[in-house]
């Protein structure tokens, strides 16, 4: 295609991805390296029903007009980067020189709240995708051998956990497993134990969000796979079955070296995905014993009476994209090397 | 007759005239545009304003939870989105920092006839806001289950836990006890509450440096992972609405809960007469033998925003004055401790009152104190979870608040 019919055929989406990608991914970075100008403190008296005393205030004049001469506030370099909230450069050195043994050491990092975050979304990414992409493979293998009346509604209620909107579904179940609800209830009495809590140990909440998470994901890798399925060549199949391959053989290698463009797709936006979970975590009130990267962002931002930190949400982010970058580079490796083999 | 048809003609359409640019309160024109947070005692006073509006005058109101989320995005506008905010002693600091709110002194010169001195909240000299109600936390206990342990009313902390250990030793409850100790801004004021009952200082006088990493606040910590002991394994979920809820439905014998719940608690909706005749409220405990009680003292009020029209602030600020008039309160007795001129204390006003007169402080009115109650809020869930030691607890708190701090520009 000559490159200029390519260049106008690529131009809205581009145009759209570098202002709505680009640009807010620049502004963001920008914010990241600057901190909140000093605010003036000043010692006045003030009296409420309680009584008169002398309280500290801002001086809301001079911090304003110190605001006015420089809008985006002090520049701070790396240093948010590197402070308690995130990297924590100092905190895991001191540790470092302090622990008494990896276990000490792994503990104190866990103590900081973007390790803390780190270690969930990564388990949850790690145990979530695989999950997900296997079950969503074999329910898209059973559904293709059922018989055709039962399909539609098979497809229909195997799709209905990702159709649910994210929040309200995870409400719904933090109601269920509350030690009231049924599914709380009807755990403590299969463990006799009456003060067994999904929500009160970080393990189990671990577990519920994870299970949560596989469960609200796997619909979208089952309808990919079962799509593909469809177009899975027939020939090849019955000449595998002539062949006297086994159930198991044909699927391995037939039906799955075909899908992989499938699986690596699914595994694409999965990873994607699972790094960036966030609704879970709010709609179960999980915050005391799981965090994750978005979560922290949010913290940050919904910071109530005006007390945001947006350098620190925009580190964060940019944190995040880093993360997402590195956690894609296996995958990108596999395309870059099947698009090389293709085309030789 | 056709010069008294003219007169009579003329009259009547004088009289029409005159009522219909004529609005209830003796306001003409103005725009009324208020933010506040939702719960009965507000709809009490905004309905009563509301009552000025029509003629000329528009009345809009939202009232909700988030509106602290609201409030400075609203009124940094110009015009700004609401012509007042109804806040609190912590709520109106950021609008104090970033100058949102007007100062006062000339409209309460003008309409403010009706108010008493303490109702004022001054800074610095000028009136900034207009003071209607009071709120604290307190203790809320069940009578018939205290008498069946044969304990008394508890009046400290020490107390309470020993009640408590009563009831469960004697099979009645497993978990009897409650506070608001879900993760985030209500851990973070019980942890502030309980300080303030070992006469705590959470910061260095005059500066912005955190100085809770100490004995007391080791001791209030250790206080609190006592009395949660007491408390269902998921109280890091319970907010205001949650233990109000587990109150009515029977489920606690001592719970600390905010004042405003009282009406709510013993009103005949949402539970049995056993529980609503049982239920007594006292005033916040007292503990290590201090003589302040563990609780922090609240006050709503009005503040009336800066960037709007001179005749839309006066029409709010008479609309306001409506609203917090002595008929409301009359009307409204038992729904709030009122600061306001004939009311007359109640039952549900009897925790409120008890701990007001016991010397209980106020919340503090800093600009960092936000950040510092977030940190708070934050970082003591690990150690209620029995995941590490008291003074690592508070050694995280004031790292993360001069981290929070250092960006925010205080420190």
């Amino acid at each position: 295609m000559p490159h200029r019919t390519f260049i106008f055929f690529i131009l809205p989406s581009l145009l759209s991805m570098i202002l709505l990608i680009a640009v807010p991914i620049f502004s963001a970075m920008t914010q990241s390296l600057f901190i909140a100008h000093k605010q003036v403190i000043r010692v006045s008296e003030t009296c409420d029903p309680f009584g008169c005393k002398k309280e500290t205030s801002v001086d809301a004049e001079a911090t304003a007009n110190l605001r006015e001469k420089e809008p985006l506030g002090i520049f701070n370099g790396f240093d948010t980067y590197t402070n308690r909230n995130h990297l924590a450069a100092a905190e895991i050195k001191t540790s470092w020189n302090v622990a008494t043994g990896w276990k000490d050491l792994f503990s104190r990092i866990m103590n900081l709240p973007f390790y803390k975050a780190l270690a969930f979304t990564i388990t949850y990414t790690i145990v979530v995708t695989p999950f997900v992409i296997v079950l969503g493979f074999l329910i898209a293998l059973g559904t293709n051998s059922l018989a055709s009346w039962l399909k539609g509604p098979t497809i229909f209620f195997s799709l209905l956990p990702m159709i649910v909107t994210p929040l309200i579904g995870s409400l719904i179940l933090f109601w269920m497993i509350d030690a009231d609800g049924i599914i709380g209830s009807t755990l403590q009495r299969i463990f006799k134990d009456n003060d067994l809590s999904l929500k009160a140990s970080p393990a189990l909440t671990w577990i519920m969000l994870i299970v949560y998470g596989i469960w609200h994901s796997t619909p979208f890798a089952f309808i990919v796979f079962y799509a593909g399925l469809q177009t899975v060549p027939q020939e090849t199949l019955e000449a595998s079955m002539l062949d006297g391959a086994s159930l198991w053989q044909q699927k391995r290698y037939v039906v799955i070296p075909y899908l992989m463009p499938l699986i690596i797709f699914v595994t694409l936006i999965q990873l994607m995905d699972n790094f960036r979970v966030f609704e879970p975590i709010v709609g179960f009130n999980a915050s005391a014993n799981a965090t994750s990267l978005s979560w922290i962002i949010f913290n940050d931002l919904r910071g109530e009476d005006a007390l945001q930190l947006f350098g620190s949400a925009a580190a964060t982010s940019m944190l995040t994209i880093i993360g997402v970058g590195i956690l894609l580079i296996p995958v990108l490796i596999m395309i870059w090397k099947e698009f090389n083999s293709k085309t030789v | 007759m056709k010069m008294l048809s003219k007169i009579t003609l003329t009259s009547t359409f004088m009289f029409l005239l005159v009522h219909a640019t004529y609005a209830a309160c003796g306001i003409t024109s103005g725009s009324i545009r208020i933010l506040s947070n939702d719960f009965p005692a507000i709809h009490a006073v905004l309905s009563a304003a509301e009552k000025c509006a029509g003629g000329g005058v528009t009345f809009t109101k939202n009232t909700t939870k988030e509106h602290r989320n609201l409030q400075v995005a609203g009124l940094t506008a110009n015009p700004a989105e609401f012509t007042s905010a109804i806040v609190a002693n912590g709520s109106i600091v950021p609008l104090l920092n970033d100058g949102l709110i007007r100062p006062l002194d000339d409209l309460v010169a003008k309409h403010g006839q009706g108010l008493k001195k303490h109702q004022l909240i001054t800074i610095n000299g000028k009136i900034m806001a207009v003071a209607f109600m009071a709120n604290a936390q307190h203790l809320f206990y069940r009578k018939d289950i205290l008498d069946q342990v044969s304990v008394g009313i508890p009046k400290t902390y020490e107390e309470i836990l020993s009640a408590a250990k009563a009831i469960r030793a004697k099979g009645i409850m497993e978990y009897p006890f409650a506070l608001n100790t879900k993760k985030g801004w209500n851990l973070g004021e019980e942890f502030v509450n309980m300080y303030m009952g070992y006469d705590g200082q959470l910061f260095k006088p005059g500066t912005a440096i955190a100085s809770i990493n100490n004995v007391k606040g080791v001791a209030a910590l250790k206080m609190l992972k006592s009395l949660t002991e007491y408390s269902n394994p998921d109280f890091l979920t319970f907010d205001s609405n949650a233990t109000a809820a587990m109150w009515e439905a029977g489920k606690l014998a001592l719970a600390i809960m905010w004042g405003t719940r009282g009406s709510a608690i013993l009103d005949d909706k949402g539970s049995t007469s056993n529980i609503t005749s049982n239920t007594g409220l006292a005033g916040a405990p007292t503990v290590a033998g201090g003589s302040t009680p563990a609780t922090t003292l609240w006050w709503d009020g009005i503040t009336i925003a800066k960037n709007i029209t001179d005749k839309d602030a006066e029409a709010t600020f008479i609309a306001m004055m409506n609203g917090i008039s002595t008929e409301m309160v009359k009307a409204n007795n038992n729904e709030a401790v009122w600061l306001i001129e004939g009311f007359v204390p109640g039952i549900a006003a009897s925790g409120v009152s008890a701990s007001a007169s016991a010397g209980a402080t106020p919340y503090p009115m800093l600009p960092y104190a936000g950040l510092l109650h977030s940190a708070l809020g934050s970082e003591l869930a690990e150690f209620l979870q029995g995941n590490e030691s008291a003074q690592q607890a508070l050694a995280d708190v004031e790292a993360a608040y001069n981290a929070s701090a250092k960006e925010k520009g205080f420190l």
